[in-house]
This record gives structure tokens, sequence and C-alpha cells, in this order.
């Protein structure tokens, strides 16, 4: 009975550890190595997808991504602004938008912009225009509530001294109170692009060219052409190569900003002592 | 300083105030407040907290907006609908108790951004006055400085220096020296002396009571949203004619002791 409470915990661990271990010795000795080889390493297969993969399809979701975010972002902004307005059809507007979008699948949003907007409008959007407007529409309304959490983050002081020195609201919000709130939420915003970036692969809904085709659309092509599973790993690994330096990239600029107010908060302890 | 109000001038007051109040919900902050602030004079605004002195500076640039009375600063009318007060609050510096410098820009800029942007100057013209104004404080080593490299103490004297950059008519200091520690209290009201001693218009609240005693020309108490008493400091801190201001005082002045 007279266990202590810190042998008790090593225990447990040490039989979370063994479970992991009996897995994965379990999954080594029972998968079809073979089968597994052929299937996703076949060098063939992946010979026949280079360098196109690299000089076409990751540059086109690359792009496809930018596209949707510089438009998703900008739109975003205004939605936020809209939210945070003192006139109240402004924040209904911006609230119903921002539930629909955020409801919607984005999947349903390309089917409509690709195929519903031109049946019923007449107007034919190219196929950058439509993945910008997709993507962009889909991510501003996840961006608008990020944006709005960050402008109200920026302590209330920071406006009221920028209106107290003469300048307009709109003035202290452009040129104070919006970069700060970016610099608060960079991270989640990159979280957003790494979003963005995976369902840049709805595009296949559109009907591709070849040399439009994105990372998931080449895989798969790939893997009609060659019946192997190895261009759905060489696509997968191409995502990997966009979003693992966005989410370290993320993941310093969280350090970054947590690192400037121990610093701040040191040299003000120092101050003091000094 | 002198005790007594400093030149009696026949201009019209830089700040007049009369019969101002103002409701947070149903609470009232302002209960009929009239002032006048004479051209170089120094006012200072004391009162225990809730007693609505700091509302009542906050109205003097409208960042709280009164529900009746008349605020009129060099000779502009603050609660006329159709003023302009982007352009009133131009010629009214304003600092903080949480100094509120822009976190995102470096202490120069700090000082230029609103120069520039509301006042139209050049970018030399401007770098050039805040580095006067920034000497003057004492920071023209903490030009490049971000906000937060700096203590609480410079990171307000570079708060003065951006208001003064404005060359305002009137300066307001709400609370100035609250949020600092202790050593770092004397160099900013050092700074707040040495304008007032070149003939700043300023309204101060504080409870820095021995720089109101010293460097006032008038000291304002204020209790329950009145202005209770009024005149020199020796009066209203050495002879105090109110039952509630000789209680403040002694609270004050003497905060060890326990009542009762």
């Amino acid at each position: 009975m007279a266990v202590s409470k810190r042998k008790r915990a090593r225990v447990v661990r040490g039989v979370q550890y063994g479970i992991l271990v009996a897995v994965v010795i379990l999954v080594i000795l029972f998968a079809d190595w073979g089968a597994i080889r052929d299937a996703f390493f076949n060098l063939d297969a992946a010979g026949t997808q280079v360098p196109q993969i690299f000089t076409s399809a990751l540059v086109n979701t690359a792009l496809y991504t930018l596209l949707g975010f510089a438009f998703g972002l900008a739109l975003g902004l205004v939605l936020a602004l809209m939210k945070l307005s003192s006139v109240p059809p402004y924040r209904w507007l911006a609230t119903i938008y921002i539930e629909f979008f955020r409801g919607v699948p984005a999947l349903l949003v390309f089917i409509t912009l690709g195929f519903g907007v031109p049946i019923a409008f007449q107007i034919k959007f190219g196929l950058y225009t439509t993945v910008m407007l997709a993507l962009g529409l889909v991510g501003a309304a996840y961006m608008a509530e990020t944006i709005r959490a960050g402008i109200q983050a920026v302590p209330k002081g920071q406006l009221e001294a920028a209106r107290s020195l003469g300048m307009s609201h709109g003035r202290a919000m452009i040129t104070i109170v919006i970069p700060q709130a970016f610099r608060i939420i960079l991270p989640p915003l990159t979280n957003e692009l790494i979003l963005l970036t995976k369902d840049s692969s709805l595009i296949y809904v559109l009907g591709l060219a070849r040399e439009e085709y994105d990372l998931t659309k080449f895989g798969r092509e790939g893997l009609n052409e060659t019946s192997s599973l190895t261009p759905i790993l060489l696509a997968g690994l191409c995502y990997l190569i966009i979003t693992i330096p966005l989410s370290y990239l993320s993941r310093y600029l969280e350090r970054r900003t947590g690192r400037k107010k121990a610093a701040a908060d040191t040299a003000a302890a120092l101050e003091v002592k000094g | 300083m002198s005790e007594t109000p400093s030149t009696p001038a026949a201009e019209d007051p830089v700040v007049r105030i009369t019969g101002l109040h103002k409701s947070f919900g149903s609470l009232q902050v302002l209960r009929g407040i009239d002032l006048e602030v004479r051209r170089g004079d120094v006012v200072c605004i004391i009162g225990a907290s809730g007693s609505g002195k700091s509302t009542l500076l906050r109205c003097v640039n409208l960042l709280e907006v009164p529900d009746s009375g008349q605020i009129v600063v060099h000779g502009t009318d603050l609660t006329d609908p159709d003023v302009d007060i982007d352009k009133a609050r131009r010629g009214i510096g304003m600092v903080f108790q949480s100094f509120n410098l822009f976190s995102h820009l470096s202490v120069v800029d700090n000082l230029t951004i609103a120069q520039r942007k509301v006042l139209g100057r050049s970018k030399a013209e401007s770098w050039n006055i805040a580095n006067t104004n920034l000497n003057k404080v004492g920071l023209g080593d903490k030009v490049h400085s971000m906000p937060t490299q700096l203590s609480g103490g410079q990171q307000q004297r570079a708060a003065i220096a951006r208001a003064l950059s404005m060359d305002p008519d009137v300066m307001l200091f709400d609370e100035p020296t609250s949020a600092l520690d202790p050593e770092l209290v004397g160099d900013v009201l050092g700074v707040m002396r040495q304008l007032a001693d070149e003939g700043m218009t300023m309204l101060v609240v504080t409870h820095e009571m021995q720089f109101a005693k010293e460097v006032a020309d008038v000291v304002l108490f204020m209790d329950g949203g009145v202005v209770v008493e009024q005149g020199a400091p020796a009066q209203v801190i050495g002879d105090p004619q109110h039952e509630r201001t000789r209680t403040f005082l002694s609270r004050v002045l003497n905060p060890v002791q326990v009542e009762e």
C-alpha cells in the first residue's frame, strides 16, 4: 500500500511506453513490407513525377494559396472592422457572413463559384479569380474573427493616446491599432495560411488543364497513370515542404512575442534595482 | 514656485468649464463643475479615487463626452457638435497614467508620427522637434529605443515629450506618476516642474501633495463629483476649510496612521 506517488507515476509511464513499443513492433511484424514498398516507394513511378511536381504543381499550390490568403486577409479585415462597428447593420452583415462561410464546406463554395455563378450571372471567372474568390471568401470568415480578437487585444489606451494627439478615429486605427493587432495575431494567421494551403486542393472540382494542376490533383493523376501510390506520397511530402516551415515560423513568432514581453519585464525589474 | 496666482492676465482663460455634468449609467460622476485655467497656470486636482477628477480631466479633451455644460479651450467650444474635435485636440496635450506609448514604434517615431500625419510637418522638421523634446526630458540617448526597452519613468517622460511635440497650449496630466515605482517618480515630477517653470498651462490630476504644494498655482479638491474647495495650495493643502478636505488630506499625508 505504501507506494509513493512518484513511484506510481513512474510505473504508469512505464506501462504507457510498453504499450507504445508493442504497437510499433506489431505493425512492423505484420505489415506487408513488400507490398508497401511497391505501392508507396516505387522509384519508376516517382521518376515520372519529377521535376513537374516541384516546378509546376508545388508552385501552383503555393500560388493558389497566396491568392486566396491575400484576398481573404483584405476581406477579413473589412469584416472585422464591420463586426466592431458602432453601426448595427454592419455588425449584422458581418456576423451573417462569418456564420455562413464558416459553416459551409469550402468544396460547395468552389462549386458555386465555378458553376453556379456563371449560370446565374453569365459571368465566367478565370481560374485564378475563381480560386482567389473561393479560398478568400472561406478564409475571410475565419480570419475576420482572428483579426477582430487582435484589434480588441490592443490596449484601449493606444487609441486614446492617438486620438488625444489629434488623429481621427480612422487614422488612429490605420496607423496605431491595426499594425499592433497584426503583430498580436501573426501566429494564428500563419495557422490560417496552413489551413488554406490544404483547402487549395479543392480546386480540382473546377476542372484543370495539366499545367494548372495543384499538388493533390497532380498526385491523383500520377496515381492513375502509374497505378502506384508513390505520386500521392510525393504530393503529401510537398505539402509538408510548405506547411512545416510555416508552423515553425508561427512558433518562432509566438516565442518572439513572448520573449519581448519577458525582456521588457526584466528591463523594468533591473531599472528598479539599479 | 510662487504660491499666489501668477500674472493676472486680461486675456481669456485657456480653459473655461461651466456647469459640467457627466454620468456613467446611473452613476453621476460630475455634478456641476465650474473651472477657469488662465494662461501659464498650473492647476492641480486632488481628491479620493472615484471623486471624478480623472473624468473631469478626460472631459477637457473630450475623451469623455459630457452630458451637459460647456468646455471652452482656447476659444473653441468643444461641446459644440459642429466643432472639429480632432483639430481642437492638437492644442491639448495629454499624458496618461499608463503612458500609452505606441508599442510598435520606436521612441522617435512615437514623437514624430502625429506631427507628420496630423500637423503635416516634414520628416526632418518633426525629427528636429522630437530630438529637442527628448533632450528636454533627458532621453536624448533613447531616440531609437523601443518603448518596451524603457523603464516606466522613461516611458512617461517620452510620453510627455510626445505631447510637447505637438506644441500644445495646455497640457493635461492624468495621474502621471501613479503607475511608477516610487524611485522613478522624481524624474517625471522634475520634468513637469520644469514645464511649469517655462510657463506651460497645466491641469494635473495627482496624489503627489508635495508637488501640488510647490508647483501649483491653484489646487482643486474634488469629492462626490463637485469641487469642494479651491484656491492657492497654501490655503487648500495648508489650511483646508472643509471637513471633507481635512479628512482626505490627513489620510494622504499620514498614510500609515490607522483610524479608530
